[in-house]
């Protein structure tokens, strides 16, 4: 190898796993010690997630954390590829985290198996210099962009939508910075824009948008390049159309934002994003038990998806025959739709209210997902 | 593209399946309030939708002035990840 006459031999060989990206000129040893002091946040371990971390770990940043509740499912493995065959059902979070410590040694990964809300997202962002919203729903994506405006803390932003992907940076440390409410002042009814799930993607999509989002990181620890503080890019993969657009901030668009901490503790991301009532499984429960006749639970996860216990009734109709089938429900008076994680349930609630405006038609939050979901083992060991 | 006394229109995301293109030559008017409603009128389903307005590559919400030939580009916010 030809080294720069700038840096002295032993350094170079004591980080060869970096040596190429040291090799270019404005990078070198001072951005790789950079990356190294650096903690990166990655929220979300999924089709944008697996690619930030895996492009991040590779790059040598120092400290990563990442943050997912969900578990692998056989559907998410074209785009997912830190995950395989045999990882299906486990944490995200924790399975991402054991395939990166295993490629590379002497990286620091923190794992929080868990949804992010406004009760643990402080705490959280607090220890990290950079967030990167790597989720699948605008409720977190609010929350992520007021929290990290409170805390001052610059993230990025990342999202799909069939062939086409956005990427973003916001900087709060900068007086004059725009946020993610200056491009979408208000939040999007949840099931208005479809997420993969729903609408299909081919795998490289988030690869190459994640891999942009690692990029934008890379660039914003090191001060190489240019990043695209204040600015959106959107890609479409099925012609190859590149557009950028700079974001002007919009008066007003910072009221929505919680003015401190304590304020963010009772703002409900959830509900704001959504206008069927929300219900716990706790809530739930407890209404079905009282009056099992005309309140009933209603599951619309495909039928190949996993099964409930025996025990637990409720009436399985997934959501594509959820018109058709809706005149078996009609001897109910209080509906609670639930699936895996609460997006497919929210769209089925809607559904039906527009058949049954009479009725009383709840989403229960986070699904069979849910800890306090009665089936969920979390749940059975808490009330052990 | 011809521009002479036209708007160029890009629609991206789920707005390109509510009006089956990507591009459009669009008469011109002299505001993006006009704009939007002539819009919404041939394409209804447009006015229930949540855009940002891109003109000549800067995202700005208020009602603004427009010029022969400007460039105007609907985002609507993503979601997957």
């Amino acid at each position: 190898m030809k080294l720069p006459c700038c840096l002295p031999f032993r350094v170079v060989k004591k980080m060869n796993r970096f040596e190429k990206q040291i090799l270019l000129e404005g990078f070198g040893i001072t951005a790789q010690e950079k990356l190294l002091h650096a903690g990166v946040l990655v929220v979300g371990a999924g089709g944008l997630g697996c690619p930030v971390l895996q492009y991040l770990a590779a790059a040598g940043v120092g400290t990563l954390g990442i943050a997912d509740g969900d578990t692998v499912m056989i559907s998410n493995l074209n785009r997912q590829v830190l995950f395989g065959e045999n990882d299906v059902d486990k944490n995200k979070a924790a399975t991402a985290a054991l395939q990166l410590t295993g490629q590379y040694r002497n990286m620091h990964v923190d794992v929080f198996p868990e949804w992010l809300n406004n009760q643990n997202i402080i705490p959280l962002i607090e220890k990290y210099d950079l967030i990167i919203d790597c989720t699948d729903n605008f409720a977190a994506r609010y929350l992520i962009n007021d929290a990290c405006m409170l805390m001052k803390k610059p993230w990025i932003f990342g999202a799909i939508y069939r062939n086409e992907g956005q990427v973003a940076l916001f900087n709060p440390q900068d007086d004059n910075s725009v946020c993610y409410r200056d491009l979408n002042p208000e939040l999007p009814e949840t099931d208005t824009i479809p997420d993969c799930n729903q609408s299909g993607v081919l795998g490289v999509l988030p690869g190459i948008i994640g891999t942009m989002m690692a990029a934008e990181a890379i660039k914003w620890i090191t001060g190489y390049g240019q990043t695209l503080q204040g600015k959106i890019l959107l890609f479409n993969l099925l012609n190859y159309r590149w557009f950028n657009a700079e974001i002007l901030p919009v008066p007003g668009s910072k009221k929505n934002i919680p003015r401190n901490r304590k304020e963010l503790l009772t703002r409900d991301y959830a509900v704001s994003c959504s206008p069927v009532p929300h219900f716990s499984w706790k809530e739930a429960l407890k209404r079905v038990e009282n009056n099992p006749e005309k309140n009933l639970f209603v599951d619309v996860r495909n039928a190949d998806e996993n099964s409930l216990p025996d025990n637990f009734t409720c009436l399985q109709i997934p959501l594509p025959e959820l018109k058709s089938r809706s005149s078996e429900l009609a001897h109910a008076d209080h509906l609670f739709l639930f699936c895996r994680s609460g997006i497919r349930s929210l769209e089925a609630a809607k559904i039906l209210k527009k058949i049954y405006p009479t009725k009383n038609i709840c989403n229960i939050e986070g699904g069979v997902l849910h800890a306090e979901a009665p089936f969920n083992r979390y749940y059975h060991e808490s009330q052990a | 593209m011809q521009v002479n006394n036209k708007i160029v229109i890009r629609f991206f995301g789920m707005l390109i399946e509510k009006t089956g293109c990507e591009n459009l030559e669009f008469p011109f008017v002299d505001t993006t309030a006009v704009l939007m409603k002539n819009l919404i009128q041939q394409f209804p389903e447009l006015e229930k939708m949540k855009f940002a307005i891109s003109i000549n590559c800067k995202i700005n919400t208020e009602n603004q002035f427009l010029k022969p030939g400007d460039e105007i580009a609907l985002l609507p916010p993503f979601s997957g990840g």
